[in-house]
């Protein structure tokens, strides 16, 4: 097989890839969701400063990183449809932004009712709070402008060179609370002191970090459903995708 | 273990079930969407061939 075929077959490939994986994907989110909520909710000891108010951590966290993590796969294939012209990293981007937008509203959502108790309000215009809602707008954004654009290559590129300009946003979001002297705590987990000391029991670290391998794991899952829907729509004029069409009427 | 307890969460009961409940529908509605995007467009795509065979006969 040559490359040129292999381009071609990609898509194919990974219709049926993604198909054979996600319920493999989804009994293991499921799973791990179940051995997460346990954990954190029946297991984990309640904070001596917040109370069993800190529970809202077990699903705050994992979607505020989430809404990062998605944020980066976007923009990294996004750049890598716009470099290499490869269409299953263009989708990639494409269906990443729906589902990063929705953790991103999860993480401030959560993040005011856990405001509301701790801090006394649900909303404060700083430095985290702020740039997590322009991570936000910068996927409506990017949705708004591949929905604006008929021709999927154009909306593709248009998309990825957005989504580009807008990961200056995400050390800002990281940062911001060593930045700025902020409402928002601080990191419990930096990445630097992970291996020596993190400012989180081991009672409260683990639920925490099961959810949000259950979370990372949910979007893989929900990307590979949206990626077979997106790759039909696209190689709609393929005799592969009519044989499908035509085969499950 | 007492529920009654359980579920009032120290007095942060709505903030923490909210939470919780703010989540389960974003998941759900994930799944739900994702599901029913993959169903719409093949309806959409045999919606198209049916015509293009009626066209072309």
């Amino acid at each position: 097989m040559n490359i040129i075929n292999y381009k071609y077959a990609a898509p194919r490939n990974f219709y049926r890839l993604a198909g054979v994986l996600t319920p493999w994907f989804a009994v293991i989110t499921a799973a791990l969701l179940g051995i997460g909520l346990y954990f954190g909710l029946f297991v984990a000891p309640a904070d001596y400063q917040q109370g069993e108010s800190y529970r809202i951590m077990f699903v705050h966290v994992p979607a505020a990183w989430m809404s990062m993590f998605v944020y980066m796969i976007l923009a990294g294939s996004g750049a890598v449809g716009l470099i290499w012209n490869i269409k299953l990293a263009d989708m990639l981007a494409t269906v990443s932004a729906p589902i990063g937008a929705s953790f991103t509203f999860l993480a401030l959502v959560t993040g005011s009712l856990w405001g509301k108790p701790m801090w006394g309000t649900w909303w404060a215009w700083d430095a985290r709070l702020t740039s997590e809602l322009l991570l936000f707008f910068l996927y409506i954004g990017f949705m708004a402008l591949q929905a604006a654009i008929d021709d999927p290559r154009r909306a593709s590129r248009a998309g990825a060179l957005l989504a580009l300009v807008g990961v200056l946003n995400i050390p800002v979001i990281h940062f911001s609370v060593q930045w700025w002297n902020t409402l928002h705590q601080p990191a419990s987990i930096s990445a630097i002191n992970k291996i020596g000391a993190p400012a989180i029991h081991p009672s409260m670290l683990y639920p925490l970090l099961i959810m949000a391998l259950a979370f990372t794991l949910f979007y893989f899952t929900v990307a590979l459903m949206r990626m077979r829907a997106e790759i039909l729509q696209r190689e709609r004029h393929t005799a592969w995708v009519a044989e499908i069409v035509g085969g499950e009427a | 273990m007492n529920w009654s307890e359980f579920f009032a969460m120290g007095g942060y009961g709505l903030y923490v079930w909210g939470s919780y409940g703010c989540a389960a529908l974003v998941l759900v509605g994930n799944v739900v969407s994702a599901h029913y995007k993959h169903k719409t467009t093949l309806k959409m795509l045999r919606d198209y061939s049916r015509l293009d065979e009626a066209g072309t006969k």
